[in-house]
């Protein structure tokens, strides 16, 4: 059975925008039936995802890959990367700068959420090149 | 009664504004004229109040049903106030129903009231639902989140609306007075849109109406006007006070029920944009919010009169006169079964393409090819606000491939050959510049 496929450009500094992304795939979701605990994982997922990219990455692309038994979300940018993974993944821990924090983000809970809802995650990521964060959902 | 939105199809001229501006794409034009798709109209009454051509009617009962019954009860939602120059008081409006058939009248505000006491009375003892606790007091907006966000469901406040609680109470007093039986007495709510009116037939929370219908405030206001003029001396109705009429105006719940971190959303656009953020969790710092799917609130539904703003006002003035509560509610009156749902509403899944999963994928992805052999101008001449829309109508076999005007003009070309059609097409649609014959008449372009 083919995949269904989505992929959603990510605006980098835009914060209005951001959510865009998570919106639509959610729409998609709700139409193909999904469960809507599933559907919520993956749309927070989704969310914090691209917020990490509008922060640090200036911008990225958000590929969503659905087939019977799980959603793949993959988050692609080519920003600074993450020099020290187990520290981004401490809650509470951020980079963001004040800017960005005065909006009332870089709470340094991204990657943490990220991890919380999805099934299984992966990071690749190399310093100045860019970094792939990989979410697994199982659709029960 | 599934729907309050009907077509006159008499004046409908098939454009395309209503469709576009259908918060959940419920609208077709098919053959010239506009076609609701009942399962997503949640009653919101934007088409009603963007139709160029008064076309989309709301539709409510006729005051002929007052002769049905011996005993008739007026509920009047708290909005009917806001509609009258020079009120000086809410007494002259409810003295005026008692003049147009009704023989009682129970404010919904005083319902609401009673609500927002069950609610300071319940927080302090039973455990708290899933936050933040979305308000259940505007019906277009319940059949939204229904069709739409199944999973906020559980974050309803499972309250009846002031306008039921009210029904409830006042058959039950009218049969006290009156001896009759409960079916004797017709209980009629007074309402600003018709979301409220198909909510008085099919109600979102419960198992059965507990209103024998609703007129619309527009359907009132003349007749009330002269009685209430020759009332001199109105008799002291009014049962309401500060709380329970601020409910007509966005915010006023909130503030009913003394929520803290609360959000007040009113239009149908920026609530189903905070819907969205709250199922994502973006936004943790709320613990209730307070959704009107018209703008300004009650205020501001199309059955209404007066200008929403100009409601608000007096409103607001009238308010400033007015104690919080006028007194306490009675215990029965804040009976649980009485003031809560009776039955949670279940997701409907309006959007859904195929009860079978495998069979939606599959037809996402014929959509999603179609959809990428169109134009994306979103013109709507082939009946649906979108090439996405019209992509998924085709797939579903509402609509034929053909429909599309730009998908004819490439069989055309076919026929014609590479010159052939451009010049058939409207201005904006055109690909190449005009010929210097068509340029002297329109300005080179």
């Amino acid at each position: 059975m083919e995949p269904v496929k989505l992929v959603y450009p990510v605006e980098g500094g835009d914060f209005i925008q951001a959510g865009e992304a998570s919106s639509k795939m959610k729409m998609t979701l709700k139409k193909l039936g999904l469960p809507s605990d599933v559907i919520r994982k993956a749309s927070i997922c989704m969310y914090e995802g691209e917020i990490n990219m509008v922060i640090h990455a200036n911008g990225g692309q958000a590929e969503v890959e659905i087939t019977m038994d799980q959603i793949v979300l993959r988050m692609v940018d080519h920003g600074p990367g993450i020099p020290d993974i187990p520290k981004a993944m401490e809650e509470g821990y951020s980079t963001a700068g004040p800017e960005v924090r005065s909006l009332g983000f870089g709470a340094g809970m991204g990657l943490p959420n990220m991890k919380r809802y999805s099934d299984e995650m992966d990071i690749e990521t190399e310093v100045g090149k860019g970094t792939t964060v990989v979410m697994k959902l199982k659709i029960g | 009664m599934e729907h309050s939105v009907v077509l006159d199809y008499t004046r409908c001229r098939g454009c395309t504004t209503c469709i576009k501006t259908c918060p959940t794409e419920a609208i077709r034009v098919r053959r010239g004229k506009a076609r609701i798709l009942s399962d997503r109209c949640i009653d919101c009454g934007r088409c009603i109040q963007v139709c160029p051509h008064r076309a989309m009617k709301p539709l409510s009962d006729s005051l002929d049903r007052l002769k049905q019954y011996p005993y008739c009860v007026a509920v009047p939602e708290p909005s009917l106030y806001g509609q009258f120059h020079h009120l000086g008081n809410v007494d002259l409006i409810l003295g005026g129903l008692l003049k147009v058939g009704f023989n009682k009248v129970f404010e919904a505000a005083k319902a609401a009231e009673i609500l927002a006491e069950y609610v300071s009375q319940r927080e302090k003892e039973s455990p708290r639902r899933a936050l933040p606790l979305i308000s259940p007091q505007c019906p277009a907006i319940l059949r939204l989140i229904r069709i739409r966000f199944p999973h906020l469901i559980e974050h309803l406040d499972p309250l009846v609306m002031p306008m039921e609680l009210a029904a409830t109470l006042a058959r039950k007093e009218a049969c006290a007075e009156t001896g009759l039986p409960p079916e004797e007495i017709g209980v009629f709510a007074i309402v600003p849109c018709p979301a409220k009116v198909t909510a008085a037939h099919s109600p979102e929370g419960l198992d059965a109406p507990v209103l024998d219908g609703a007129f619309s405030i527009q359907e009132l206001y003349l007749r009330l006007l002269r009685p209430m003029e020759e009332l001199k001396d109105p008799l002291p109705l009014m049962a309401s006070g500060k709380v329970g009429m601020g409910v007509a105006i966005a915010g006023g719940e909130s503030r009913s029920r003394q929520a803290q971190r609360y959000v007040a959303v009113d239009g149908i656009e920026n609530c189903i944009q905070m819907l969205e953020e709250i199922e994502d969790e973006r936004q943790p710092e709320v613990d209730f919010i307070e959704l009107s799917a018209c703008t300004q609130g009650c205020v501001g539904g199309c059955l209404n009169v007066e200008n929403p703003y100009i409601a608000k006002m007096r409103i607001q003035r009238m308010m400033e006169e007015l104690p919080a509560f006028t007194w306490p509610a009675e215990p029965e009156e804040l009976d649980r079964e009485i003031t809560t749902f009776s039955r949670m509403p279940q997701y409907s899944p309006a959007f859904r393409l195929d009860p079978d999963r495998a069979e939606a994928m599959a037809k996402h992805l014929r959509i999603e090819a179609f959809e990428a052999t169109l134009p994306g101008l979103h013109c709507g001449s082939c009946g649906a606000p979108n090439c996405h829309a019209f992509a998924e109508d085709v797939v579903q076999g509402r609509s034929s491939a053909d429909d599309c005007i730009f998908k004819v003009r490439e069989r055309m070309r076919d026929v014609a050959g590479p010159d052939g059609t451009d010049a058939y097409l409207p201005p904006p649609f055109r690909q190449k510049k005009q010929t210097a014959k068509d340029g002297a008449q329109s300005g080179t372009v």
